[in-house]
């Protein structure tokens, strides 16, 4: 399944300083669906190179980080439960405090 | 030398002299305009204008709207505008606004509230000007450098629009006061800086039932939105749970591109108006992501009110008591100051202050000295000698640390007789990163390594005060 990522607020660190990933995320045998939990891992395991803490805690994102999907905070799309479709986009973004 | 040094402090003192002198005359300049102005619009208008028609009284009486001429003029622009006119200006000038930090975000935030026309305005900042600001900070002008920025802010907004009230809080906001200044203007801007503020904020309008403009900008990236504002959530219900103090980088450390908060304080300033003159649909349940670097601008859809929030949810009942009691900067792990984390990792043996390190070099005992600040930093500055490897790389460049111990080593042999014993001193910035280093060496087989107590900014205090520091 064709999936762009986007890593945003310091979280592209973690993964080569690359903001834009365009991926193909494989989906497991006897799955028929790809869920946001399902690629967390796929993430964890292909994308973040260091500190996967300021990533991830547990299965889920770390406190602090945003996730979009297709714009839209997953938080109304079932968070870890929503179903990605083929050329969604996902965004991480790390809340900023700056000023 | 001596007389070079006398010339300085007389300079110096004469400065200070002219400077404050200036600073009086200013003021009283400021305040005699305001008074004048005062007296202008007391006075009734001359003649009454021929499309006005307002009850006849003796002298004319102002329109329906509240705006008097000098104001009908000075925010013609904005009176022109259908979708604002009259009705959105006269609201404007009823309003108040807070803005919570005079900073990078809050520079140009203020300009354009203050030149907007908004009645009362309110700065609140603890921290005074410096030179290291101004290329962000665009409100504030060299003349005040080492002032308190509410001082420069609020002169610079008086000198916008002198029409509008300004209101110093020279403090840091703290949950001691917080209830009592925030309670005094209808809207806020969270202009902050650090973490635990934009918490103790958010949580301190939804005590007090107001809307709460907040923005954010690191490196070139910004965010901008609207909590608790129309069912939209408020900062807890987006982030319940604090993130790790790790991950809380600043512009001090991390750096920020000057024009970046400038765009986002402006968004702000945006954002407030269209709140304090009820027009447009404002940033709430929505969010504004700025990546400057690839002019992109997103804006996404987030979560409503969550009924699980801890401080705006359904079932709670977050007080005044509550609040004034709630440990933000035990919630966060981090400072409500921006003061720069110092720690403490090593034991005395493995530290070394930089003038003693300087007797070393000038002994001219063997060492090694490694910087473990990024690369960007390096060619900033760094000291002679100095070999540059930065912390995140330190684990697999170890063999070349080794190998420039004993080329050292081997040149000095081949100078004396002795065998000499080569110092490995580790520094950075501030001396934090230098500590983790001197961890990781020690337990990689370096057991001498010592980390250079205050890093470059203690040499430059101690050793060397001509020393750029960032
Ligand atoms: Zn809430």
């Amino acid at each position: 399944m064709h999936i762009t990522l986007e890593f945003g607020g310091g979280l592209e660190l973690l993964c080569d300083s690359v903001k834009i990933h365009n991926v193909d995320v494989e989906l497991k045998k006897g799955l028929e669906k790809l869920t946001m939990k399902d690629l967390l891992a796929w993430v964890r395991t292909n994308l973040i190179k260091e500190r996967p803490e300021m990533f991830m805690k547990g299965d889920t994102v770390r406190p602090g980080v945003l996730v979009l999907v297709n714009d839209c905070d997953w938080e109304l799309s079932g968070q870890l439960e929503t179903t990605l479709q083929e050329k969604d986009v996902v965004v991480f973004i790390s809340t900023l405090h700056g000023g | 030398m001596e007389s070079n040094g006398d010339d300085a402090a007389r300079i110096v003192a004469e400065l200070e002299t002219l400077k404050s002198a200036k600073s009086d005359i200013d003021s009283r300049i400021r305040a005699l305009e305001a008074q004048l102005r005062d007296l202008k619009l007391q006075k009734p208008p001359v003649s009454a204008n021929g499309s006005c028609h307002s009850g006849g009284s003796a002298g004319g009486s102002a329109p329906a709207h509240g705006l008097s001429s000098d104001m009908i003029y000075r925010y013609s622009r904005h009176l022109l505008l259908s979708s604002f006119g009259v009705q959105g200006q006269s609201k404007l000038v009823k309003s108040s606004i807070l803005v919570v930090g005079a900073g990078g975000l809050g520079a140009p935030a203020l300009m354009y509230l203050a030149a907007s026309g908004v009645g009362r305005l309110g700065i609140v900042d603890h921290d005074v000007v410096e030179l290291n600001n101004m290329h962000r900070q665009v409100i504030h002008t060299e003349a005040f450098i080492g002032q308190p920025k509410v001082k420069s802010a609020a002169a610079a907004c008086r000198s916008i629009n002198s029409s509008i009230q300004v209101v110093e809080h020279q403090e840091a906001l703290r949950t001691s006061n917080a209830i009592e200044i925030m309670s005094q203007y209808d809207i806020v801007v969270d202009a902050t800086d650090n973490a635990p503020s934009r918490y103790m904020i958010s949580d301190c309008c939804v005590v007090l039932g107001k809307p709460l403009v907040s923005g954010a900008a690191l490196g070139l990236e910004g965010q901008l939105t609207v909590y608790n504002y129309n069912g939209g959530p408020c900062y807890r219900c987006l982030f319940p749970t604090p993130p790790p103090a790790t991950a809380c980088q600043r512009c001090s450390d991390n750096g920020v591109l000057g024009v970046v908060p400038g765009i986002v304080g402006c968004l702000q300033a945006l954002e407030a108006i269209k709140i304090a003159s009820a027009i447009g649909e404002p940033l709430s349940g929505r969010m504004l992501l700025l990546d400057a670097l690839s002019a992109r601008v997103r804006i996404v859809k987030i979560r409503g009110r969550s009924i699980h929030c801890e401080v705006c949810g359904e079932n709670t009942t977050f007080t005044k008591e509550q609040f004034k009691n709630f440990d933000y900067e035990n919630f966060t792990q981090s400072p409500l100051s921006a003061a720069p984390l110092k720690l403490n990792l090593l034991s005395e043996e493995s530290r070394i202050s930089s003038s003693e390190f300087k007797e070393k070099v000038t002994k001219g005992e063997p060492y090694v000295l490694i910087d473990v600040r990024p690369g960007h930093h390096f060619k900033i500055v760094s000291l002679p000698n100095a070999m540059n490897i930065p912390l995140s790389t330190l684990e697999g460049r170890l063999p070349e640390i080794s190998s420039a111990l004993k080329e050292e080593e081997h040149r000095r042999s081949s100078e004396s007789s002795e065998s000499p014993i080569v110092g490995l001193y580790v520094m950075c910035r501030r001396g934090n990163d230098s500590q983790r280093a001197v961890q990781l060496l020690q337990s990689m087989g370096f057991p001498s390594a010592k980390d250079i107590v205050g890093g470059l900014e203690g040499w430059a205090r101690e050793v060397d005060p001509d020393l750029p520091t960032y």
